[in-house]
């Protein structure tokens, strides 16, 4: 688990290597290692009749990779793109299976270092995300950093998704 | 990677290529059992098997393998007929042979040694009989071994140049030399002049060649035998001397005939020939002129061996699937970058630019064909395994069928030909076990006893048809649609066609066999043989009649990795379109349409065609133009107009599978790239109709 292995930086009295991002008025981040590279927004292909977090598709020197907008998956409100808008492209495992997944990010900060005794876990209750999506939370400079757990991001909420899917269309 | 492949993974290929072959000629020697050819051909794969088993460690597949070559010997040898039983104890021997290859720690020795017991009853009644009488096939002309037979006295002279890497194979030529020693009076001239200086010296490599007088009373074959390992990788040529020559005189003759050696020697030679003749009497075991016409003799053979070492590499090399999966890649990657190029080009006032962009366009077409065409294998590899299958299924069921095949020469992508293993296998024992009925029924309706299941294959267009029929009972139609009513895949009462009904079939866990067999009946299997077609994108039709018979038709693409595509625009989206389903392309005026009262049809030459708007279809905002376009697409036997924007024209189309993401997503099989670098969507016609009439029920049921 990825998980273990932050904590074992942990123990080893490490920090945690992050690239942080703005999705709304929240700073959200992901570990560098999983993040391939930062896209300025190019043209986007919709995807007719696919579920409301893909936004579409675009090529990323010949491979087609498929764009998502974490805005859904954290019941935030899609925002318009501006100038600062980019494409994250990182790599999560679906279904057991690496996939390179583009995010979009209102803002793309820093990569930077969270130290880990700075970082808590989500607490329980209280929250608005779902707290399996929420790896930890760390604190920088009085801003929360909130360390997305993205490979649940893009597993756990599929079948629920495709559940309430199918009983509406039945 | 694969240039220091362990030499016992090469075993491995090998011999899972001769155990191939191996079955394939034993069920054509079930035939035709007299066949010399195919008896040769079994003896010689048996014994390469043997040979190169031992040669890289597989001792108990050696010792195993013997046992059943001496058997093909005597077959050979015209002591023992290649029965029905020789080759059913042949093809179980086959199996445990697999089995000794893949895992010889774990193959069953009871089972081993109960075939090796089985076989020895067999040809110790041959030998029997062969005793008393002999029989009829041993007209051949091998009569090894057989006392009182004695050959004339014969001169062989061989050269022998093996292959570079013996030693590194595990080779050892000391042991043949002392082989052919052993066969008779033997005098050996090794070669050396292409040793290099010890600098260039690889110290595994095998440099040496040998020149082989042989004078011996066993046939030819004997000889062949010996080399039979290394043939294939060295240089050899076995001549028959006639016993009166002496090898003398034809040293001579060479030397005669040599022209490019120094003059002084050519000029000596002819003009005092007696001289040169005895002077080679008297220095027959070494001397610079022996070494010399040796060397001449060995220019000569060169050459001949050169004629046929450029006949046989132009034939086949083995090439690693996965270099040819990178090698696909790459063009599709050029494909694309081509038709940027070409994008870029159209914009530009730059003549010379232009025409090179267009040869690079003729060029990177031709790359394509030429590496599809790589990639294809005929079906028939395919084919052959499945006569094993019907061989084993008839026996198990006791129904005597016979399984012909047509058109083993249609080329297929080499991904889509082992994607289909699994469910022709299904097929052809669902058509054995369901289809075919026992011989009793067959004889009342009036049917040879012995049941038929026809493969075949042919091209169509930029398909391929692989059809299964049998003549067996059909389906039953009031039992499909019992079953179907039962699982509430049909309504009670509603008119189903043929089609319908038979789609059922494919369903998950459908069954309408009143027994479980062990071979099929559990209603497992036809729904992954249809998950399997729709994932390399190709289709299944099924039609049956009563009592006459079923016909399975699969519809598979040629290629998985590139399409010709028609590539379409609604208002700023563009999709593709395979081109293997575009029929036509025509005009849709509004007139027309309002015309058509809204009922979506479409009058097409006196033929009604329903079309769908895409636009509505897939969601794609804004207001229809005045002109709009319909492309006609067959789908089976009906015709479906989709109505687009624009058809912007034909496109050359790699296709990019969609990540998991989209699992769920119907109407497309996949993305490309465009020439702009943007992405567009490849529709999956079938799914996308399927799609547009599940919705068009939603809204009327609504």
């Amino acid at each position: 688990m990825r998980l273990s292995s932050a904590t074992e930086r942990a123990n080893a009295g490490g920090s945690l290597q992050i690239l942080t991002l703005g999705l709304g008025s929240e700073i959200f981040a992901v570990e560098t290692e999983r993040v391939h590279e930062v896209l300025d927004l190019p043209s986007i292909t919709r995807i007719p009749n696919c579920r409301p977090f893909i936004k579409g598709l675009i090529d990323v020197r010949g491979k087609v990779i498929t764009v998502t907008d974490l805005h859904v998956k954290f019941g935030m409100v899609p925002t318009a793109p501006t100038a600062d808008t980019r494409i994250v492209v990182i790599e999560v495992q679906i279904e057991g299976e690496p996939t390179l997944v583009g995010t979009l990010a209102d803002r793309v900060y820093e990569v930077t270092e969270l130290p880990i005794d700075s970082m808590e876990d989500a607490p329980r209750i209280g929250m608005r995300w779902r707290p399996e999506f929420i790896r930890a939370i760390g604190k920088r400079n009085g801003d929360f950093i909130i360390v997305a757990d993205i490979d649940q991001v893009f597993a756990s909420e599929e079948s629920a998704w495709h559940a309430t899917h199918q009983d509406a269309a039945a | 990677m694969t240039s220091a492949m362990n030499p016992s993974e090469i075993f491995r290929q090998e011999a899972a290529d001769l155990l191939t072959t191996l079955e394939t000629t034993l069920l054509d020697l079930e035939a035709s059992p007299e066949d010399r050819d195919l008896i040769d051909q079994a003896f010689c794969c048996l014994h390469t098997l043997k040979g190169s088993g031992a040669m890289f460690g597989w001792e108990a597949l050696a010792a195993f393998t013997h046992h059943i070559e001496n058997a093909f010997q005597k077959v050979r040898d015209g002591v023992l007929a290649a029965s029905h039983d020789l080759v059913s104890l042949t093809l179980a021997a086959l199996d445990h042979i697999q089995a000794l290859l893949e895992q010889p720690e774990q193959a069953d020795r009871v089972r081993g040694d109960a075939l090796l017991a089985a076989l020895a009853d067999l040809t110790a009644v041959a030998s029997d009989r062969s005793a008393s009488s002999k029989m009829p096939s041993a007209s051949g002309k091998s009569k090894v071994g057989q006392p009182g037979d004695v050959e004339p006295e014969r001169v062989f002279r061989i050269h022998w140049r093996p292959g570079r890497d013996l030693l590194a194979l595990g080779g050892n030529p000391l042991l043949l030399l002392d082989e052919l020693r052993s066969l008779g009076s033997c005098a050996v001239t090794p070669l050396t002049d292409q040793a290099p200086t010890l600098e260039d010296l690889d110290p595994t490599g095998c440099y040496l060649a040998w020149d082989i007088i042989l004078t011996t009373r066993i046939p030819r074959t004997a000889i062949d035998d010996v080399f039979i390992f290394v043939a294939d990788q060295s240089e050899l040529t076995i001549d028959e001397i006639s016993a009166a020559e002496d090898a003398l005189p034809r040293l001579g003759e060479i030397l005669v005939k040599r022209g490019d050696i120094n003059l002084d020697d050519v000029e000596a030679g002819l003009s005092q020939q007696q001289r040169l003749g005895a002077l080679l009497v008297q220095s027959g075991k070494v001397s610079e002129e022996r070494l010399a016409s040796a060397l001449g003799e060995q220019r000569h053979l060169h050459q001949a061996a050169k004629a046929r070492e450029s006949s046989a590499s132009s034939s086949t090399i083995r090439v690693p699937a996965e270099r040819l999966d990178n090698l696909m890649d790459q063009v599709s990657e050029l494909v694309i970058a081509q038709a940027r190029l070409q994008q870029t080009t159209a914009n530009t006032e730059n003549p010379p630019l232009k025409s090179i962009a267009e040869d690079i366009g003729r060029l990177v077409a031709e790359l394509r064909d030429t590496t599809m065409s790589v990639r294809m294998l005929p079906i028939g590899t395919l084919f052959e395994r499945f006569r094993r299958v019907v061989h084993d299924l008839s026996q198990e069921l006791g129904k005597s069928v016979e399984l012909t095949t047509a058109g083993e020469e249609t080329e297929l992508d080499k991904t889509v030909i082992e994607s289909l293993k699994d469910p022709l296998v299904h097929l052809i024992r669902n058509a054995i076990d369901h289809g075919i009925d026992p011989a009793e029924q067959r004889w009342a309706q009036g049917k040879p006893a012995a049941g038929k299941v026809h493969l075949s294959a042919v091209h169509s267009g930029a398909q391929v048809l692989i059809t299964i029929e049998d003549d067996g009972r059909g389906i039953n139609r009031a039992a499909t649609r019992a079953k179907a009513e039962e699982r509430g895949l049909i309504q009670l009462g509603q008119e189903v066609s043929d089609a319908e009904l038979f789609a059922c079939i494919f369903e998950a866990g459908f069954s309408t066999a009143a027994t479980v067999s062990n071979i099929s009946g559990r209603g497992v299997g036809m729904d992954v043989v249809k998950r399997t077609i729709d994932s390399l994108r190709g289709s299944i039709d099924v039609a049956s009649i009563a009592g006459k018979g079923t016909s399975i038709t699969l519809k598979l693409p040629l290629t998985l990795a590139i399409i010709d595509g028609l590539l379409v625009r609604i208002e700023d989206e563009r999709y593709v379109v395979p081109l293997s389903v575009v029929e036509e392309c025509v005009e849709l005026t509004r007139q027309e349409e309002e015309h058509s009262g809204g009922r979506g049809f479409l009058n097409l030459r006196g033929e009604i065609v329903a079309f769908i708007r895409l636009r509505h279809l897939l969601d794609v905002p804004g207001v229809a133009p005045d002109i709009q376009k319909v492309v006609v697409v067959a789908l089976g036997e009906s015709r479906i107009g989709l109505v687009v924007d624009q058809v912007i024209g034909q496109y050359q189309t790699v296709i990019k599978s969609l990540c998991r993401l989209h699992r769920d997503l119907e109407g497309f099989s996949g993305a490309t790239i465009l020439g702009d670098g943007s992405v567009a969507l490849i529709l999956d016609i079938p799914h996308l109709i399927k799609f547009a009439r599940e919705r068009e029920t939603a809204l009327r049921t609504a």
